[in-house]
């Protein structure tokens, strides 16, 4: 069980938050001056690290805001976790 | 029998001989280099040698033969996807490990069990009908079948009304079969060693080096590798690997959890599979109940058990088959999986030239592995795409034509 530290709420569960995927991903602004392959690259391709991942979380149990954390995906550790900056993705 | 038996067992020197190849010094060059010794990397480097005449391939694993997932996943072979392509390329699968055994001179210990997917919802049965129509057009033995044909079938599952999510039909897939995960790799790595392949185990790629965009050589731990073309089979770390050759993989990976009962009498022949609940179970030769179920919520590379995981798991088969709350857990593991977009596999050509991917294998990768190792080895011995994996390509999701499988998994995940 991860205790998760949520930026407005405090420690939680693991069991309280839903996991979003790698985060600092910005949907480009002018999605029509990309190519498919520019395209395919924000929609599809991922870090996938094996080690630090920066990624969004939201507490659905709780506030339900998102933010962002600093985990590690071999060892579980969890170094940060921090609001999210104005410009780091529109994740809904 | 017994006294010969007796004989050798006295005996000091065993005439059994090794399986594969004793471990020599690595080569400076090979023509090809498999990444990763699986069932996978094992199957191509075994139909290269057989029916391409190549030989001078290396195959290297980091860990052991067989030790990532082809030891990990639950041995479920099965055809009865929802695509096209999808029922096309698992189809020939299933074939192919009918004849393994004959193939490799190898018992991999095949059982044509049947396999059952459960439906708790309506919605989940018109995507079965939808699943038993494409399979039957291909040839495909799929159908819809109701409650008392699923009680017929298997007479221990808990069919009632009063359950929280009761069952409303099945889909039944009469090709479903389950096979010994790893004879399958020990006799595709022993037909490949026989005939001139060189598999080093303890032997991990730590960088792939490209030069003028075409791969020319890898470093190991053990030195730098020169080969004509190399192949990536490594599921659990396709991400990271590719990454040595600068390719991006649209993968997320997880680990998927697993469990094993103690041994019973054979009460349960068809593997049966609940989406809705997360779970599959089949009953081994041993006796044993396998578990299988959802991945973790979470991207991981450790396959360390959780105890969330474990319950839901356990409270799932306890849905279906309530004789089960007595039994003990025996083992518990878990496997990686790279799981893909649209939960089809990555197979073909890549960005750098001469440089093959065999990832993306999610939950699907022992099903596949003859007919992934026929093609792989196909490709790389002619440089042409078969068509039957090239709906796979990575070049798929630059196109935005993928191959939709989510609503083909044994358990969502």
């Amino acid at each position: 069980m991860l205790l998760i530290s949520c930026p407005f709420c405090g420690e939680r569960a693991e069991t309280e938050f839903s996991y979003g995927g790698e985060a600092g991903i910005s949907r480009p602004p002018d999605p029509d001056a990309l190519d498919d392959a520019a395209w395919a690259d924000y929609l599809f391709m991922r870090k996938n690290p094996r080690g630090q991942h920066l990624e969004l979380w939201n507490h659905a149990q709780g506030c339900r805001r998102w933010f962002e954390v600093e985990r590690d995906t071999v060892t579980y550790t969890i170094k940060a976790s921090r609001a999210l900056q104005t410009d780091s993705g529109d994740k809904g | 029998m017994p006294l010969a038996l007796l004989k050798y067992g006295l005996r000091n020197d065993y005439p059994a001989t090794s399986h594969f190849s004793e471990s020599a010094d690595l080569k400076d060059h090979y023509d090809v280099v498999i990444i990763g010794a699986g069932g996978h990397g094992a199957a191509i480097a075994y139909y290269l040698a057989r029916y391409h005449g190549i030989s001078n391939i290396a195959l290297l694993d980091k860990g052991y033969l067989g030790g990532g997932n082809t030891a990990r996943n639950t041995a479920v072979i099965r055809s009865n996807y929802l695509t096209e392509e999808g029922v096309r390329f698992y189809r020939e699968s299933v074939q192919l490990f009918r004849g393994l055994s004959n193939e490799l001179g190898y018992n991999i210990m095949m059982e044509d069990r049947g396999q059952l997917t459960l439906a708790h919802s309506d919605a989940a049965i018109r995507s079965f009908r939808w699943r038993a129509e494409v399979n039957r057009r291909l040839g495909v033995r799929s159908e819809l079948i109701d409650r008392q044909s699923i009680r017929e079938l298997v007479p221990n599952l808990r069919v009632t009304d009063d359950s929280r999510f009761p069952i409303l039909a099945g889909l039944w897939h009469a090709d479903g079969a389950t096979a010994r995960h790893d004879a399958v790799v020990w006799g595709y790595a022993r037909g490949a060693c026989q005939r001139g392949v060189e598999l080093h185990q303890l032997t991990e790629v730590q960088s792939v080096e490209v030069t003028d965009g075409a791969v020319k050589s890898v470093l190991t731990n053990r030195g730098r590798v020169g080969c004509g073309c190399v192949v990536q089979a490594v599921a659990g770390m396709s991400s990271v690997v590719a990454r040595l050759a600068g390719i991006r993989l649209p993968i997320h990976t997880f680990p998927l959890q697993a469990m094993v009962t103690q041994p019973y009498k054979p009460v349960l022949t068809p593997l049966v599979s609940s989406p809705h609940l997360h779970v599959y179970v089949q009953q081994t030769s041993r006796g044993e109940f396998v578990l299988g179920g959802g991945s973790d919520p979470y991207a991981l590379y450790n396959t360390r058990s959780t105890l969330e995981q474990k319950e839901s798991l356990a409270s799932a088969i306890l849905e279906l088959f309530p004789f089960l709350s007595q039994a003990k857990v025996l083992r518990q593991w878990a496997g990686i999986t790279d799981m893909t977009p649209d939960y089809s596999p990555i197979m073909g050509l890549s960005s750098v030239k001469n440089y093959y991917l065999d990832a993306g294998w999610g939950t699907w990768g022992f099903k596949a592995t003859p007919i992934c190792g026929k093609t792989m080895a196909s490709l790389v011995a002619t440089g042409r795409v078969p068509e039957l994996i090239r709906p796979f390509e990575l070049e798929r999701f630059y196109r935005f034509e993928q191959v939709n499988e989510a609503g083909a998994t044994a358990a969502s995940h």
